[in-house]
């Protein structure tokens, strides 16, 4: 059987319940072929599952996905030949050493055993892991773990690679390892399908990112156009006196136009900026009207005001949502992302 | 490592449909040498097919041969063929739990995202598991042995004996297998396989003659597959005899095996 379809993967109306609870609720996915496509939430949101049922590693409850034009629900067997998954957890035996784990998974895939061998040695040199081939899993450090499994996810050669969270838990350097190695996969043309919860991770590194929330997609679109979402950048704002809160909104909405995520309780005002100059505007505003600030500063968007702009609650706390009259939904249509 | 890369992205190619016989047979025995290579860094998986015959042998000879046989040297005919069938199924349980404590794992996720048959990471620790029964059947017989017992089957009865030992053990197994695959904890299959064990080896004739057990004791005595199990290997331990009993004790292997096999990878598949 020959695939010719151009998308890596094809997903619609993807469902999957646990008992009352339901994780997955009615997914739509297209990733084209050669993309790095992200898949961006908070914990709970629906991500991994997503990616469990797609790698065959959960039954679809309702809906349909295809990977490269094979429906997964029907020939499971032949979808686990075109995908490589990285998970969330290294799946590496943790009692065999780094060599025993790969000739083992390479063995499993009809290598011989001088094959095995081969490739093993190749992949552990190129994910720098030779000095520890000969150690046992349980002594390698996280990072280590990380590249080891992703190794063994390349033993077969899959067209199509998932990526579980692959840096979750890593320390910032070993992160920056892990962005590399993703990249020179893409550089080789693999498609890559990555769960992430950190926005600039799905930044660094996908062609389009699909964010969900509570088993739902609430937007798809470039790293850029979710940014310019909740604008390119945001001020930060913390006022002297907490009762001026209301005050101060309506003297930014009035220099910026849209109205700023307000958080009452801290008398904090954050700002969504279109351009890091008007920062100056509404600081002026803002001394003008007499309000006083105690701090203030610019950031980029976080993964949490992309989430509070799509769907009016944060990513820590879901059911603290933001009351109604002070949110930005109205202003952010997810239809202008999608 | 960009060269390498490239040569990884290969969409377009043949895929097959399910794994063939032979592909399997390969993949579980790659599996059994995973079990292996784990045992031989384990050495507590192999306490109870060390420890346990060489203890239990000499327990239940030295403290029952006088009460139930007149003297030790005559029980241990009945003792050491007793003995192998209860140390198979002491031993065939560890599988469950082992297979269930083994499934928690992340390296678990792999084994199911490959293209490779369900049955392979089931069957593969059976296979090494093997080692084990054969472990467990040579200690008890050379422990009798040392103690006085000369089996009139001579050599190749006692071979035979040795071999069906296994061979029970191998096929108890699977019920245990699919306990692992069914249960939810390590302890659970546990629990549950200490009493399925027990009533099996007591209520047979391991240890005593099933004549001095109440009337309706013996009727489950008698369809206990354990018992099938004992009668055919004191026949061809103690009398070299190559009986109906011994074919009972085949088909009825056979039988679990037929049936719990299937089940386990059922169950196993059903959980992906």
């Amino acid at each position: 059987m020959t695939t010719t379809t151009e998308l890596a993967v094809s997903a619609s109306g993807l469902v999957k319940t646990f008992g009352d609870f339901t994780a997955v609720d009615g997914i739509d996915l297209e990733i084209r072929r050669g993309e790095v496509f992200g898949v961006l939430g908070p914990n709970g949101a629906g991500k991994t599952t997503t990616l469990k049922m797609l790698a065959t590693l959960l039954p679809i409850d309702a809906g349909k996905a295809e990977i490269f034009g094979v429906d997964v629900k029907a020939h499971p067997h032949q979808v686990r030949q075109l995908v490589g998954v990285t998970g969330q957890y290294a799946s590496v035996d943790e009692n065999l050493t780094a060599t025993e784990n790969l000739v083992l998974f390479g063995r499993l895939l009809g290598m011989s055993g001088k094959a095995a061998r081969a490739a093993s040695e190749e992949l552990l040199e190129s994910f720098g892991l030779q000095e520890a081939a000969k150690r046992q899993i349980s002594k390698f450090s996280g990072g280590m773990r990380r590249r080891l499994d992703l190794a063994a996810s390349l033993l077969s050669r899959p067209p199509l690679i998932f990526l579980d969270e692959p840096t979750t838990g890593l320390d910032p350097r070993t992160r920056g390892q892990m962005w590399d190695t993703i990249r020179t996969l893409v550089a080789g043309g693999s498609t890559v399908l990555l769960t992430t919860q950190y926005l600039d991770e799905a930044d660094q590194l996908a062609d389009r990112i699909a964010v969900i929330d509570r088993g739902v997609k609430v937007a798809e679109g470039t790293s850029e156009q979710l940014k310019t979402s909740v604008g390119n950048s945001t001020l930060h704002l913390r006022l002297s006196d907490k009762t001026q809160v209301a005050t101060a909104a309506a003297v930014v909405e009035k220099v910026t136009g849209d109205r700023p995520v307000l958080t009452p309780e801290a008398g904090g005002v954050n700002v969504p900026l279109a351009d890091a100059d008007r920062a100056a505007d509404v600081l002026i505003g803002l001394r003008h009207a007499g309000i006083s600030i105690t701090t203030a500063n610019v950031q980029q968007p976080t993964l949490d005001e992309v989430f509070l702009a799509l769907t009016g609650h944060g990513t820590d706390s879901p059911e603290s949502a933001v009351s109604p009259d002070n949110s930005v939904n109205s202003d952010i249509h997810t239809e202008e992302v999608a | 490592m960009a060269a390498l890369i490239s040569t990884y992205a290969v969409a377009d190619r043949p895929l097959k449909a399910r794994p063939g016989v032979g592909e399997t047979i390969s993949q579980t025995l790659t599996m059994a040498r995973r079990a292996y290579i784990k045992m031989m860094r384990n050495p507590e998986q192999f306490f109870d097919v060390t420890i346990q015959p060489l203890l239990f042998t000499a327990m239940f000879a030295y403290i029952f041969g006088g009460a139930i046989s007149g003297d030790v040297k005559s029980y241990l005919p009945t003792i050491i063929t007793g003995i192998l069938a209860q140390t198979a199924l002491t031993a065939s349980m560890a599988r469950g739990t082992q297979l269930r404590e083994d499934m928690d794992k992340g390296v678990f996720d792999r084994f199911k995202a490959l293209p490779i048959a369900r049955i392979a990471p089931l069957a593969g620790p059976a296979v090494a598991d093997l080692l084990r029964y054969g472990i467990a059947a040579t200690l008890t017989i050379v422990v009798g042995l040392l103690m006085g017992y000369r089996p009139g089957g001579g050599v190749g009865g006692v071979l035979a004996g040795w071999a069906l030992t296994i061979f029970a053990g191998w096929s108890l197994s699977w019920i245990f297998t699919w306990l692992g695959t069914v249960l939810k904890t390590a302890g659970g299959v546990q629990g549950l396989g200490m009493m399925i064990m027990f009533p099996l080896t007591f209520l047979s004739p391991a240890f005593v003659p099933k004549e001095t057990m109440p009337d309706w004791l013996q009727h489950f005595v008698d369809v206990n597959p354990v018992t099938l199990v004992i009668n055919a290997t004191r026949d061809l331990m103690n009398a070299g005899d190559v009986t109906m009993s011994v074919v009972w004790a085949l088909v009825g292997c056979a039988a679990v095996v037929a049936i719990f096999a299937p089940l386990s990878v059922w169950s196993y598949s059903k959980k992906l």
